[in-house]
């Protein structure tokens, strides 16, 4: 393999018409650049809308209750309820592999008026009463002070964790913001804690403007008495939510004697499975990258090996000399493969290089004019190059493998006698 | 040294066959500088090929310093070649792309010999068909003559027991023919066996022993005076 002379011969092979190996390597430079390029675009896609999601749990479901249509055990249909904070007990005592059982509360909402004052500030905002649990579930950055904590369950304590947003509405700059009180619907709550939340999305300033309060307080400071809004319930590592739903869902119909049949009662949404759909979709994509990609690299495979062929044809004579000089098939085998693939990887790496110089340059243009909707850091894993390598040489080999092959079926004598 | 006995060959044209070789039956010894004579078509480069394991016989035996010749592999025939013949051509058929010393240099590389030992030898037979200062140059930038000193120097690198000349001078005007056979026969005198193909008269005149073919068939086979090449070499 690290033969001197024999890669002397190569380079003297491939270098005595640059024109011809030039344009042979480019029909493999070009399919390995569609492929990386296409394969970077799907990734960019990818992350652009996972970035959507956010740092949402994706093994997430949010349930709701609504109107039951069907009239059951003496209750009357279009009857009202709501989830308890018993609730939560049950599932948690039924459902072992349940990670996080949320049950949260909401006041404000779209287009909610002014419920926050600070000083002379006002403003309108997301109040949530929430368990500790859900920083796990809906990931913040804690910028100063801290989260909700069990003791603020247990005590009731009146206190409050706000946006990075919040704080810019109702504090002057470089104010000082843990300790102080801000005015909730007339009630009072201590500032204890600042968060930033990582998102991208159209939602990422309205993701910086919530207020978080312990839940218990929450229910007692706005009369929600043991009513829940709605909850939300991450699964374990390894068991989907999905999986867990229908039993879920029917746990809770029993325990609020709806009927078990109706559809509409209890309202739910599985991120997960919106998350999996998502998940095929990007696997459909990289399947056509790669389809596409490889259907193009294979016609320049096709290049490489026919000119190859030409090759061989060419030095049908120098072959039948070098055979009669005594050189073994087998080695006359190894310097054709040899050659084409070379040829291959060497225009496969000036590809690849290319591409990433491609999508260096669209990362670049894409931080100079921020942020694109559903789009966001194409990028190749070194796994897929690695990959793309393994593609190369196996094509190398097979494009030279033909030309090797016909080079030596000619007999030395034949090969002399072509003038 | 060569041995041949009741050597037939045939090719197929079509739907008859050709028959080249009739029962052809010789033996070279050691130090022999045989030439081989016929007009075209009396089956001389097809004896030559088979001799130089470039073809195979239909029937007969060849055997080749004690050791038959016969079904070999292309592996084996290559090893052979490598180790027991040395060919020359009437075009030279040297690799355009190499220089002289690569050229001389080449039949070492297949005996897989270390770089620098391959150089000093390949050097050491440039020298001894005079072109040392030549070595570097390619087959492009030689004469005729030099081509054909370049092609003998290389038959003669692996040391072959054997050296098989194909019209060595059917390309060359007369004057560098006999500068061609001259050397053919200086290195006859240091004992190598040479075959020369040839329908030259002159050139025949100059080997020990002339063999003619005529149809397939050996007519005439006999030792002669030879006449030495130098005297026309200035």
């Amino acid at each position: 393999m690290f033969n001197r002379d024999r890669w002397k011969e190569i380079l003297e092979v491939l270098t005595s018409n640059w024109f011809r190996t030039v344009l042979t390597a480019f029909g493999v430079f070009w399919g390995i650049l569609i492929l990386i390029i296409l394969l970077a675009a799907g990734k960019g896609l990818e992350n652009g809308i996972k970035s959507d999601f956010g740092d949402i749990a994706t093994n997430t479901m949010f349930m709701w209750t609504r109107r039951t249509t069907k009239a059951h055990m003496g209750l009357p249909k279009d009857r009202e309820f709501n989830f308890k904070t018993s609730d939560r007990e049950l599932l948690e005592s039924r459902f072992p592999e349940l990670r996080f059982i949320s049950p949260r509360n909401q006041l404000g909402g779209f287009r909610g008026g002014s419920n926050v004052i600070r000083g002379i500030k006002t403003g309108a905002y997301n109040i949530y009463g929430d368990y500790p649990e859900i920083i796990r579930q809906d990931p913040m950055g804690i910028t100063a002070g801290r989260f909700l904590n069990q003791n603020d369950i247990r005590e009731k304590r009146k206190i409050a964790v706000i946006g990075e947003g919040v704080v810019s509405d109702l504090y002057e700059a470089g104010e000082d913001v843990l300790g102080t009180y801000i005015k909730i619907q007339g009630v009072n709550f201590m500032v204890v804690g600042t968060y930033k939340k990582k998102s991208n999305d159209g939602d990422g300033e309205e993701g910086q403007k919530q207020i978080f309060v312990p839940f218990t307080t929450f229910s007692q400071a706005f009369n929600r008495a043991d009513n829940v809004g709605w909850m939300a319930i991450t699964a374990q590592d390894g068991t989907s939510i999905t999986s867990l739903k229908d039993r879920i869902v029917s746990t809770l119909k029993e325990k609020h004697k709806v009927h078990p049949d109706d559809q509409r009662a209890i309202g739910y949404f599985d991120l997960y499975e919106q998350y999996n759909r998502v998940e095929s979709l990007f696997g459909a994509m990289r399947f056509i990258a790669y389809f596409v990609g490889i259907l193009v690299l294979l016609s320049g495979i096709i290049g490489v090996s026919n000119i190859m062929l030409i090759v061989v044809k060419e030095r049908t004579k120098e072959i039948g000399i070098r055979r009669a000089l005594g050189e073994q098939p087998w080695s006359i085998k190894l310097q054709i493969l040899m050659e084409s693939i070379f040829l291959t990887i060497i225009s496969g790496m000036a590809g690849i290089a290319m591409g990433a110089l491609f999508i260096y340059g669209v990362n670049t243009l894409l931080d100079a004019n921020g942020p694109v909707d559903m789009f966001m850091n194409p990028s190749v894993s070194l796994g897929v190059v690695m990959g793309a390598l393994a593609i190369l040489t196996a094509s190398g080999l097979l494009a030279g493998f033909i030309p090797a092959q016909s080079a030596i079926r000619v007999k030395p004598i034949d090969a002399l006698r072509t003038e | 040294m060569i041995e041949i006995k009741d050597l037939h060959k045939s090719y197929k044209m079509g739907s008859n066959s050709l028959h080249v070789l009739k029962g052809i039956n010789f033996k070279a010894e050691e130090g022999e500088l045989v030439a081989i004579m016929g007009s075209s078509g009396s089956g001389k480069s097809t004896l030559l090929n088979i001799l130089g394991m470039l073809d195979e016989a239909d029937t007969g035996e060849y055997i080749l310093d004690g050791v038959p010749i016969k079904n070999l592999s292309e592996t084996k025939a290559a090893k052979y070649r490598n180790k027991f013949l040395g060919f020359v051509f009437q075009s030279f058929n040297l690799i355009n792309y190499k220089s002289a010393l690569e050229n001389v240099a080449l039949p070492l590389y297949y005996q897989k010999v270390g770089r620098k030992e391959r150089e000093a030898k390949a050097m050491k037979y440039l020298e001894q068909v005079g072109l040392k200062e030549w070595a570097d140059h390619l087959p492009n930038e030689l004469s005729g003559g030099q081509k054909q000193r370049v092609a003998i120097a290389r038959a003669m690198a692996a040391e072959p027991k054997v050296l098989l000349a194909d019209e060595p001078t059917g390309a060359l005007d007369s004057t560098t023919s006999y500068e061609v056979m001259d050397l053919i026969q200086q290195i006859n005198d240091l004992g190598n066996t040479i075959l020369v193909v040839t329908h030259e008269e002159d050139i025949a005149h100059m080997c020990k022993r002339i063999i003619h073919l005529r149809d397939g068939v050996i007519v005439e086979d006999k030792k002669i005076e030879q006449v030495r090449a130098s005297q026309y070499v200035q």
